[in-house]
């Protein structure tokens, strides 16, 4: 398996559950689709849930920053939640970690984009 | 981390279509060396994500998906070290033109983050230009304990 996203919607904000390997090819192509397909729909509160994310590369840290530029560029919010301790680890020495709305709880998530 | 002194020495030499399957393949054939090396799971991530990012910078921004074009790609480990070569038939770059990804006006940048965590999870690295034209990349993780 490469990644496999599934959409919910909680009020507003649409929660993406990922899962599997976002990596260059189709992995980061599907989370590139996914992403601008919600902004084409106008979802701009956008809750990324890597919790069941195994691996992430460049390419895929590439798919995260373009996601957010879009969405904060069209009025929108994106965040990340349950980022497991690579993820992390790889955001922190990009120091991309303090760029993003990371998240450990769900709840409290949805409830920061009012 | 302790040397593995029952690690029998392996070393493996590839000549691979320029493709994604090949990237995958490499990080396959490689991370299970370093495994059998005594490396930890952390280690193995970080291996693996290094050989990763530069198998596709190879097939990639070098070969550039020619299929005319191989990726040499080599490991070897001994009781000390894992050592990991891959070489492309591209045209070459300028090393100093790889921008810095951790300077402020590059932090928002889709790309260019491939080097600098090769660099991260790698004790050594090293870049050169082939005489045939070519970028080859040593990579180096030492596998006991200094």
């Amino acid at each position: 398996m490469s990644v496999k996203l599934t959409t919910r919607q909680v009020g507003d904000v649409t929660v993406v559950d990922v899962a599997g390997r976002i990596t260059l090819g189709e992995g980061s192509a599907t989370v590139r689709d996914a992403m601008r397909d919600m902004v084409s729909k106008s979802q701009k509160k956008i809750l990324l849930n890597l919790g069941e994310v195994s691996y992430i590369d460049s390419s895929g840290i590439g798919e995260l920053v373009s996601g957010f530029t879009t969405v904060t560029n069209s009025g929108g919010a994106l965040k990340l939640l349950n980022l497991n301790k690579r993820v992390k680890d790889l955001l922190q020495i990009t120091k991309l970690y303090t760029v993003f709305d990371v998240h450990d709880d769900e709840a409290s998530a949805i409830r920061s984009f009012t | 981390m302790q040397e593995n002194a029952s690690h029998k020495p392996e070393e493996v030499e590839q000549f691979l279509e320029s493709t994604l399957e090949s990237v995958d393949a490499a990080e396959e054939l490689a991370v299970g060396m370093a495994q059998r090396a005594g490396l930890d799971e952390d280690e193995l991530m970080k291996v693996g994500m290094a050989i990763r990012e530069s198998m596709v910078n190879a097939v990639v921004h070098g070969n550039r998906y020619n299929a005319n074009k191989k990726v040499r790609f080599s490991v070897s480990t001994d009781a000390e070290r894992l050592v990991v070569q891959v070489g492309d038939e591209g045209e070459g770059f300028d090393f100093n033109s790889i921008p810095d990804p951790l300077a402020p006006e590059n932090l928002m940048r889709t790309s260019g983050r491939g080097i600098f965590l090769i660099r991260s999870f790698m004790d050594d690295f090293q870049m050169r230009h082939l005489e045939t034209g070519g970028t080859e990349v040593t990579l180096v993780k030492n596998l006991v304990s200094k």
